[in-house]
């Protein structure tokens, strides 16, 4: 975690650190002429080489779109021509009537996502690190489904949810007496079906890393609480859990930032039908700059990510403050 | 954390997990433990193979008796012609070809940059190596949301030379500017010896020798790593090739089969999927190790 501590301060190098003044500043003779002399014979240029990839590449597809995204969120936008607008992209977005609508459909797949997706790999991981024998197996088999492309995921599980009698799902519901379900088709039922699946398709990576973790206590601590006369059930309460804690948490805070991002569920699977009930945040940026009749709409689109960046970052930071906490 | 996700998934006994070696010579304890294998055994194999084995079924099912009977083991025979038929006439091979021609940029490009600039960073420490450091770190703050539509306009009137519209190199350097491999780089090059860098040094070795022969050779592990994020990435990744390869003969087939599924005949439809899932599913058991350990550092030092 070196590294990450050292950053922590990041960009604050001062002017005359940086390495066009470095030739300069050591070099008895004088003149732009030596200065660049002195720097290539201390390696300046297989330096520079070393940095050009790096450079090229955040440089233009990282930092740039960055600044561009704060300019462009003040801005009308079309391909050829940009005009400074104020706030006014942001007030619009704001008084779309659909915005509240994408807001709450993606708590309510953040919420549901939680309640059934986030307790179930901790659970699978802590029976999955005692059993010991087939262990390699149940890891390969739980990661499967993350192996799986999303795309060939959703539109598999797409035909799966079909809400015709003879359904894949509907045949197993039948199998114990429960009749067909409409899953995606009804405004009622299609957010939780979605949610089933990426559940289903993000499971496995979980566990992997839970799994890891739990091998990671210090089987001393099992040793000191069973001297104490612990049972299982308190050592799973105040060893297992407790040691948990920060890997618990970075996985919480990485499934929320995830889920508020969700787009290719809500956007294969239903479109954001039946009647909006899954229309997203990310659908909506994407619907503004993607799928507008008039053109794409690009500086509404990014107000929209900036303001969702701008809660996620809050999250973002905290997350990257538990990490840096628990792995030193 | 590599060692302990390494361990994670062999069935070596490692160290004691919760149970002591008396309470599994308890007999509620065994029990339950043989229960618990029932239970994980047959939920892992329903849940995981599960949705694999009916697709590889339905690939050569006729279309009706998917449909009709989605469980019936061919009621009315194979049909082997499916997936002929999705190779031939829905062009799946075209943009299976397409899907690897993707993945391979993306690995070398990411594999590019991220040992460059790990090295740069660690290694050769140039005065502004705080100053990428922080600009590097910084993006990892960023969701990718807030870069979807300035990134693509970066790509539609690039600010030097032509669009890059229907280009590869617009999903290949984009996925090459990811903080996390950068980082995860360079922190492995920090904990190599410094004196066998030294010692090359003093027998001669530039920079781009040091890097070539000593650095990347004992780097191979954190490479393997890398290489998987970057070509799982790629595989995953939907959206932003969907929006800069709009050209349909060039696009990777996970873009693709949406566009397909309405035009095409059920049974056809589902031996495309299982041909695109057969290439990760491959991979994933030729390297499951690396996979699985990359996994596991996926949550554990991410950041």
């Amino acid at each position: 975690m070196t590294a990450l501590h050292e950053a922590t301060a990041p960009a604050a190098v001062p002017a005359e650190r940086r390495p066009s003044a470095s030739g300069a500043r050591r070099a008895p003779e004088r003149g732009p002429v030596a200065g660049v002399r002195r720097w290539v014979r201390g390696g300046g240029l297989s330096t520079l080489a070393f940095a050009i990839p790096l450079l090229i590449v955040f440089g233009i597809f990282s930092w740039s779109p960055i600044v561009q995204a704060m300019v462009m969120s003040f801005q009308k936008t079309n391909l050829i021509t940009s005009q400074f607008v104020g706030f006014d992209n942001f007030a619009h977005v704001l008084a779309d009537p659909l915005l509240g609508r994408a807001v709450l459909n993606t708590l309510y797949f953040a919420v549901l996502a939680l309640v059934l997706g986030f307790p179930l790999p901790i659970l699978l991981a802590v029976l999955m690190s005692e059993v010991r024998r087939g262990r390699g197996l149940y890891s390969a088999l739980a990661y499967l489904p993350v192996v799986i492309p999303p795309v060939v995921a959703v539109l598999l599980w797409k035909f799966f949810f079909s809400a015709s009698e003879t359904g894949v799902f509907n045949t197993v519901l039948g199998w114990v007496g429960i009749p067909a379900q409409p899953w995606i088709q009804s405004a009622a039922s299609a957010m939780p079906s979605l949610v089933l699946e990426a559940t289903w398709a993000a499971a496995g990576g979980s566990i992997i890393i839970y799994l890891a973790a739990l091998l990671g206590v210090p089987g001393e601590l099992y040793d000191a609480a069973e001297v104490d006369g612990a049972t299982i059930w308190r050592k799973i309460w105040h060893v297992t859990l407790p040691q948990l804690r920060g890997v618990i948490f970075i996985m919480l805070i990485l499934q929320i930032i995830a889920t508020a991002q969700i787009f290719l569920e809500p956007f294969l699977f239903t479109g954001g039908g039946p009647n909006n009930a899954t229309v997203t945040v990310l659908l909506l940026i994407y619907r503004y700059a993607f799928q507008n009749s008039l053109g794409g709409d690009y500086g509404e689109a990014t107000a929209l990510s900036l303001m969702l960046a701008i809660v996620l970052a809050g999250l973002s930071f905290l997350y990257f403050k538990a990490t840096e906490r628990w792995s030193s | 954390m590599a060692a302990t996700a390494t361990r994670a998934t062999t069935d070596e006994p490692g160290e004691r997990g919760i149970l002591s070696a008396f309470d599994r010579r308890r007999s509620g304890v065994r029990m339950g433990l043989g229960v618990v294998h029932v239970v994980l055994f047959t939920g892992l194999v329903v849940a995981g193979l599960g949705p694999v084995l009916w697709l590889a079924k339905a690939a050569v099912t006729p279309t009706q008796d998917t449909l009709s009977e989605p469980f019936a083991l061919f009621p009315n025979g194979l049909d082997l012609a499916n997936l002929t038929a999705a190779w031939v006439e829905v062009e799946v091979g075209r943009y299976f070809l397409n899907t690897l021609l993707v993945a391979a940029g993306c690995w070398a490009v990411s594999l590019l940059v991220a040992a460059t600039g790990g090295y740069l960073l660690s290694v050769l420490r140039p005065r502004y190596t705080r100053l990428i450091d922080g600009a590097i770190l910084a993006t990892l703050f960023i969701p990718a949301v807030v870069l979807l539509v300035p990134l693509y306009l970066t790509v539609v009137r690039p600010a030097i030379g032509p669009s890059l519209l229907n280009n590869y190199l617009a999903v290949w350097l984009p996925a090459a500017a990811n903080a996390f491999n950068v980082l995860l780089v360079k922190r492995f090059f920090d904990n190599l010896p410094r004196e066998v860098f030294e010692a090359a040094r003093t027998d001669g070795a530039g920079p781009f020798r040091l890097f070539w022969s000593i650095v990347l050779p004992m780097s191979r592990p954190i490479l393997a790593v890398v290489s998987v994020f970057a070509i799982v990435a790629s595989l995953k990744d939907y959206l932003w090739p969907s929006l800069v390869l709009p050209a349909a003969e060039i696009q990777p087939l996970g873009v693709r089969l949406p566009a397909i599924a309405s035009q095409t005949e059920l049974d056809v439809f589902l031996a495309a999927l299982a041909i695109a899932t057969l290439v990760p599913i491959v991979l994933f058991l030729l390297f499951q190790r690396v996979f699985l350990r990359s996994a596991g550092l996926g949550g554990a030092v991410k950041g």
